[in-house]
């Protein structure tokens, strides 16, 4: 059983900037990289539009602040964002430091663009893969570290808490089915989000919410499960991403009339797009991405959308920005709608349809990424500290998981420093466990009549048709009941691959396993909010409600179906007010 | 629904020595790429087949394979343009293959570690100093180097690399490039140490394929030609003029 | 982080598959690849005839024009004609891959591809033409 200070799970962004954290500021701890994949094949990758941190003279922290909580609908915990957006740009400056191909000014600065729901131009980006750059930036910074061990394809089934403290976890190695017990000091979870619960999604295939589940299954609280963010402009059919970025190049939407349908929802009046001010922040194509979703739901009600093979489109239109500035600064905009939907962007409009996006709760931590059990620490999309309240702003996330992950890396390594080495006998019986149970229930297991893309796919039926852009009390409590019973047929899983050698069917079942509980925390986390706020939007309860939600949502593991229970929300110098777009 | 025939490459080491095909009907969807089909057959067929796949959108590097014996990323070849079929699906050329559609690529990360992938300075700049100053054109000179996904369908359609293993390949050279050309890198000198062995890029014999194949339009073979005149310009002037360094 | 495997205590069992001797015949870009490689001997040959030449004429005026006898049979005629094709081949597959390997730049843009070539056939022409002034 290989032994370390700390273990990482997950390699993406923030995995691979808490890894860095530790390395530079405790080089004699020693760090356990953990994924299931290789970290550059991490979702962090897919990341187009940018990172937003105050740069500019013009700009302040106390304007990306104002931002952040506003579009968040005051349900971020303020402390938290001052933290945030404080320091955000010495951790953008260091990824510039460390290589990363950030988009320079003729004169050799850092190059900023407008971006949804910021006042600003404050979105630092490298054309429009940012994601791509930053982590391969931040994957090959911590190469040359020879500290941090990684273990690639290894697929984490269980974390092991002994005397009442996370020692570390329980891992199949992939490429030998091996399972073994990774221990440390203190472990940091970084697995992302978990798009995957949702049929038409952004999200890779490895986002299957592991992470939040597992520490769900030890007793950590996930918070504000009910706010998912669909991003308005997913290509139909796969719901590859078309970035905000090409909004905030002065792209813009229009219905089957070819008419802006923003200004009919309260987010400003349209400027002509050759007019000089065009795109105008914080209004009309630059409102916050809940907003601009909502308004397309109205439209497709109101019959103005256009028909299509995978369901109704709106058109995101970007062919007055020119070739050339496409090419400049949008290429894979361009390359991805050409390959995908077989339309240039630079002659015709792009078909887009909101598409599930990111998960704005998940593991309940404080600023220092402590989650309730010590020794556990989580950061990136897959915690909740929460910065983005109920929407989150487009170019946030990234920078989300540079500060916290490098947060999160700081206090395990602070954590490890004064707690004893990990209790081997105890962990060892624990893997032994675990290992029994997984030969058991997966491996070995024989009969059955479930399969797993079955149950899979009702799973992400039941989301969407209940857990959706718009909800209500029937459609919500509709979706807990049919995952209470996807739950028990998943007892009665048939598996066809007996094998240990990269056996994908078996982290399938783990990963359904897992998407599961998430779905589940969603979904009643979403029945027991009776208010609209953000992205959470209740038909039968329309309007925000500060007296009875100005809360987080915590949902427990407990048995059947969670148990939910509330957390007050920080508020510091922002005091709870109308969310203003366009006027 | 018309139909087309993948025939996939299988091995399952736990049971057999050697690989075989198997043949899968699937659904000919016009915007169907090879993933999905694959991804139909692990869902509806058969579900003991293995491949690694994840963002299905050009990016993340997991699923390269050999389509009809071309190195492609199977997301984004798309059914139709194999037409009728059938449509052979092995795993990237060159590496052990260790079930299935998986290859092995432990000798892939340990030569991206080895070029240095990082940017090296004798000196860090503070964090308070603020960024370091890169014109767009200077940008641009290795801009296109760092777009590599590290989906190594170079290295399956390098036969130097697989006739020579030990050749450092495209991507890694690809890569250290990226960082020489960097403004910010002061690691050109300590990269050449590995550059300019016989495993570096005296082993390349520009079959060119490397470029042909790439999804990203990296250029490994450029990148390996220009390291070739470079080094040769730095070995002349460390024998001509000695006192230079 | 240093990527080596260190960690793995099982090893799988891998399938490794070995390139055949003919690997370059199934694709035509291998083919080329050869054929441009192949074609370098027809190079050398060229060199070892010069150092044949000089030898003889370092031998006197006799061994000199049966030398050139030599040179003038039907066989080397067909010889040469052959090697001639083959440096044509593979002088120009050289010249199309040179902007590879020469990356140039007036002020701030890149010299193209096309420029870099042209700039070597333009050589070529222009070091043939004086080659052929004097022999002619």
């Amino acid at each position: 059983m290989p032994a370390h200070d700390i273990v990482i799970v997950g390699g993406g962004g923030a995995g691979l900037r808490a890894a860095i954290a530790i390395a530079e500021a405790a080089p004699s701890l020693d760090v356990a990289l953990v994924s299931k994949v290789y970290p550059m094949r991490s979702h962090t990758v897919a990341a187009e539009g940018g990172a937003a941190a105050v740069i500019r003279d013009n700009d302040s922290l106390d304007h990306h602040a104002v931002d952040t909580i506003s579009g968040g609908d005051w349900l971020a915990d303020q402390a938290a964002v001052e933290v945030f957006v404080q320091e955000a740009p010495a951790e953008m400056i260091r990824l510039e430091h460390w290589g990363c191909p950030w988009s320079r000014e003729p004169d050799g600065r850092v190059a900023v663009r407008p971006f949804g729901g910021m006042k600003l131009e404050r979105t630092w980006f490298a054309a429009d893969k940012t994601g791509f750059h930053l982590l391969h930036t931040l994957f090959q910074t911590s190469l040359k570290y020879g500290n941090i061990t990684p273990y690639d394809e290894s697929f984490v089934t269980r974390l092991l808490v002994a005397d009442g403290r996370c020692q570390g976890v329980a891992t199949i190695e992939l490429q030998t089915g091996h399972v073994d017990v990774i221990a440390g000091r203190a472990v940091i979870l970084c697995t992302g989000g978990a798009g995957r619960v949702f049929p038409f999604t952004t999200n890779g295939a490895i986002k299957t919410g592991d992470g939040m589940a597992m520490a769900y299954r030890v007793g950590v609280p996930l918070k504000d499960m009910e706010f998912v963010q669909y991003h308005p402009t997913g290509l139909p059919g796969t719901g590859i991403l078309i970035t905000e970025a090409s909004r905030g190049e002065g792209g813009i939407l229009v219905n089957r009339d070819g008419y802006r349908y923003l200004q009919d929802y309260d987010l400003g009046t349209p400027l002509d797009v050759s007019d000089e001010r065009h795109p105008v922040k914080k209004s009309m194509e630059l409102g916050p991405r809940d907003r601009l979703s909502q308004a397309f739901v109205k439209e497709q009600q109101k019959g103005r959308t256009i028909p299509g093979p995978y369901g109704d489109v709106v058109h995101l239109d970007i062919r007055h920005l020119g070739q050339a500035r496409i090419d400049k600064k949008l290429p894979f905009v361009r390359e991805l709608a050409t390959k995908y939907v077989n339309i240039d962007p630079v002659y015709e409009p792009i078909p887009v349809r909101p598409v599930l996006h990111y998960f704005m709760g998940g593991i309940d931590t404080d600023v220092e990424g402590a989650t309730v059990l010590p020794g556990l620490y989580a950061a990136g999309e897959c915690a909740c500290v929460n910065i983005n309240g109920a929407n989150r702003l487009g170019s946030n996330s990234l920078t989300e998981l540079l500060v916290f992950g490098a947060r999160a890396g700081k206090a395990a390594a602070a954590f490890a420093r004064e707690h004893p080495p990990p209790d081997l006998a105890q962990l060892d019986k624990q893997g032994v466990e675990e290992q029994h149970r997984l030969a058991r229930r997966f491996i070995q297991k024989t009969g059955g009549h479930e399969r797993i893309a079955g149950l899979r796919q009702e799973m992400r039926d039941a989301m969407e048709s209940g857990a959706g852009i718009y909800r209500t009390e029937a459609g919500l409590q509709a979706a807990c009941d049919a995952l209470a019973a996807l739950r028990e047929r998943f007892a009665d899983l048939q598996l066809d691959d007996r094998s240990l050698t990269f056996n994908t069917e078996l982290t399938a079942a783990l990963e359904l396993d897992f998407m599961l509980d998430v779905a589940e925390a969603i979904a009643h986390s979403a029945l027991a909010r009776r208010e609209s706020r953000g992205s959470h939007q209740r038909e039968d309860h329309p309007e925000r409600d500060d007296d009875a939600y100005l809360k987080h949502t915590l949902a427990f593991c407990n048995g059947a179906m969670p148990r939910i229970d509330y957390q007050e929300v920080s508020i510091t110098r922002w005091p709870p007010a109308e969310r203003v777009y366009g006027r | 629904m018309e139909k087309i025939a993948l025939e996939v490459f299988r091995y399952r080491p736990e049971e057999e020595q050697t690989p075989t095909f198997q043949t899968y009907e699937v659904p000919l969807h016009k915007d169907w790429v090879i993933l999905d089909a694959l991804n139909y057959v692990k869902d509806e067929l058969d579900g003991t087949l293995s491949f690694r796949h994840s963002c299905r959108m050009g990016v993340c590097g997991s699923c390269g394979m050999m389509v009809n014996g071309d190195a492609v990323l199977s997301c984004a070849a798309f059914l139709t343009d194999y037409r009728p079929g059938p449509i052979r699906v092995e795993p990237l050329a060159n590496f052990p293959v260790l079930r299935d559609l998986v290859i092995e690529m432990n000798d892939f990360m340990a030569k991206l570690n080895r070029v240095m992938p990082w940017v090296v300075r004798e000196q860090e700049k503070p964090v308070e100093e603020g960024e370091y100053l890169q014109t767009p054109e200077e940008l641009m000179d290795y801009k296109p180097y760092a777009m590599c996904i590290n989906c190594m369908l170079c290295y399956a359609a390098c036969p130097v690399y697989g006739l020579e293993p030990e050749f450092i390949g495209p991507a890694a050279i690809a890569l250290a490039q990226r960082y020489n050309l960097d403004n910010r890198d002061e690691g050109n000198a300590a990269r050449m140490e590995i550059l300019s062995t016989d495993e570096g890029v005296w082993q390349c014999t520009l079959v060119g394929e490397c470029s042909t194949v790439c999804p990203k339009a990296v250029d490994p073979a450029g990148a390996i030609q220009r390291y070739k005149v470079a080094s040769t310009t730095a070995w002349w002037k460390s024998k001509l003029l000695p006192w230079s360094r | 982080m240093s990527h080596y495997p260190r960690y793995r205590q099982f090893y799988p069992k891998l399938y490794r598959k070995r390139m055949p001797i003919f690997w370059w015949v199934h694709k035509r870009a291998h083919i080329h690849f050869i054929a441009r490689e192949l074609t370098s001997v027809f190079v050398a040959l060229f060199a070892v005839e010069l150092v044949l030449l000089v030898r003889a004429l370092s031998e006197g005026p006799a061994a000199y024009a049966a030398f050139l006898d030599w040179l003038a049979s039907p066989l080397a005629l067909v010889l040469h004609a052959l090697a001639f094709a083959m440096l044509i081949f593979h002088s120009v597959t050289w010249f199309n891959l040179a902007p590879k390997a020469l990356v140039m730049r007036v002020g701030k843009t890149r010299v193209p591809a096309w420029a870099v070539a042209g700039a070597n056939y333009a050589a070529w022409v222009v070091v043939s033409a004086v080659l052929a002034w004097i022999i002619l």
